[in-house]
């Protein structure tokens, strides 16, 4: 390697981890305590929780038998949808709340439907829950695939010529050896369910306890109370730096 | 491994003219007036602007719409704007000294906004508190949240949400996409959503009235060419502009 890569080098790292620092230097430590535990705070922590562990528990009964179908069959068009599943990724979040709103909207796709046996999904929670399945699925969806294709079907193969009926098989056998690839990628689901902010403020709108989860609410106080938006921003800050503990330890990254 | 460096130089060439930084940026006689307006003010601003470049060849005005006290926290982090307009007179006071000669230029008032046809019935402003109406409303931070709350504690009618918007642009969206049942927002944008939404008017709307102040911001590019554009917001030709979109005197 030439030398001289060290400082261009030097320079990425530095405009990530000064920025990181900049927040964590702006924290008032004598007022922390107070802040992240106000009622309001904890209101909105014990929300995103909530709504990311539903959030990654649903792209985890979703994407695995996706992430299986893609990786274990091959069908004309199968490019084609692996590609639009991989959308949300790369889709700005506003845009996949308007999409979402057009779906799930009280005049959507499915929303018209749903509204007249009296189902409104918008301004409720699970309207986040929506949102952040939408955009943290291909997350979960990229990482089993990969992982099934690495795996290999030679035991599958193997335990399918000893008499093991097909999900006994998928059971026993293939996700066992998948485990730390769906361990990695709900973590990294999860994660990105955490940090939802665009397509949930589109779709799911902002009420304290009901939608406004810790991002929502950091945009919120950032004006007005900025202590408290930087005290919320560092507990976000704190989550992710286990995440990507958590997932660099299962050799995810 | 020779071409590296050039493969970077021009990485950077092209962030620096994909950013517009540098200096080779527009002639000398092109001068840029930087306008931040609350969001009720989008349309007005708008034409006024037009009507401003018209006015003053070679100026290019760029505005920009946003909540007044999101505009205000940037124009603290140093945002570069060179006029300011907000919705209430309390965001323009968080400005302190930085905004040079506040000046009220119009008034506002709220109304009811309701999907086309108003399918869910609302006649009045009570009717906002109904259990299982959605109904959409400002986060107290700006001035339309500020004027509701207020106008809840003046009817002692306590409305419940179903969510709290940053500007009465996103109160509107929700409403225009049939989502909510009502949102409150002001008379001006009501009429400015024409077909999109029915307005209902509000008995209680003269008990609070917002005014809208404008100043040249302390720090402004061009001083001279910021006050022209406030006084031309002032002016005859602007308070017309104003009027027709609902705006009342300030």
């Amino acid at each position: 390697m030439p030398r001289w890569l060290w400082f261009p080098a030097a320079l990425a790292a530095a405009f990530i981890i000064l920025p990181l620092a900049a927040i964590v230097l702006r924290v008032d430590p004598a007022t922390l305590p107070a802040l992240v535990t106000s009622p309001s705070a904890l209101e909105a922590l014990w929300l995103s929780l909530r709504t990311a562990t539903a959030g990654t528990a649903l792209c985890i009964l979703l994407g695995v038998p996706l992430a299986t179908v893609l990786a274990r069959t091959s069908f004309r068009g199968q490019g084609l949808i692996r590609s639009l599943v991989l959308l949300p990724l790369v889709l700005p979040p506003v845009v996949s709340g308007l999409a979402l709103l057009y779906t799930f909207g009280r005049r959507g796709l499915l929303g018209q439907s749903l509204d007249l046996v009296g189902i409104q999904i918008p301004f409720t929670t699970l309207a986040v829950v929506i949102a952040q399945t939408f955009v943290a699925l291909p997350f979960l969806v990229i990482s089993l695939e990969g992982a099934l294709r690495t795996s290999g079907t030679r035991y599958e193969a193997v335990a399918a010529t000893l008499g093991a009926r097909p999900t006994t098989v998928f059971r026993r056998v293939t996700l066992p050896l998948v485990a730390p690839g769906l361990l990695s990628g709900s973590v990294l689901a999860f994660a990105r369910c955490l940090g939802e902010f665009g397509a949930t403020i589109t779709f799911a709108g902002n009420l304290p306890g009901v939608t406004s989860t810790m991002p929502l609410q950091v945009y919120l106080l950032r004006v007005d109370d900025p202590d408290a938006a930087v005290a919320l921003s560092l507990v976000l800050v704190v989550v992710a730096i286990a995440v990507i503990g958590f997932a660099r330890h299962g050799r995810a990254l | 491994m020779t071409s590296r460096p050039g493969i970077a130089a021009v990485a950077t060439a092209a962030v620096l003219v994909l950013t517009g930084c540098g200096s080779a940026n527009g002639q000398a006689d092109e001068r840029d007036l930087t306008v931040f307006a609350a969001a009720s003010l989008t349309d007005t601003f708008t034409e006024l602007a037009e009507r401003f470049e018209k006015e003053h060849p070679g100026v290019e005005v760029t505005t920009s719409f946003g909540g007044s006290s999101d505009l205000v926290a940037q124009i603290e982090d140093g945002a570069p704007a060179d006029v300011f307009a907000s919705a209430d007179t309390k965001n323009m006071g968080k400005l302190g000294d930085l905004a040079t000669d506040p000046r009220a230029f119009a008034a506002n008032t709220l109304e009811i906004a309701t999907p086309p046809g108003n399918p869910a019935k609302i006649s009045g402003f009570q009717d906002l508190a109904e259990p299982g109406t959605k109904v959409v409303v400002c986060t107290v931070e700006v001035p339309c949240g500020n004027a509701t709350a207020e106008m809840e504690k003046l009817t002692g009618v306590d409305i419940e949400p179903v969510s709290e918007e940053q500007s009465v642009s996103d109160v509107l969206a929700k409403v225009t996409s049939g989502d909510a049942d009502a949102g409150l927002v002001y008379v001006t944008d009501v009429t400015a959503a024409g077909d999109s939404v029915t307005g209902v008017e509000l008995e209680e709307s003269g008990r609070v009235v917002n005014s809208y102040p404008i100043s040249v911001l302390d720090g402004a590019d061009d001083a001279e060419l910021a006050q022209a554009f406030v006084d031309l917001v002032l002016s005859e030709t602007g308070q017309k502009v104003l009027a027709d979109a609902g705006f009342s005197q300030p």
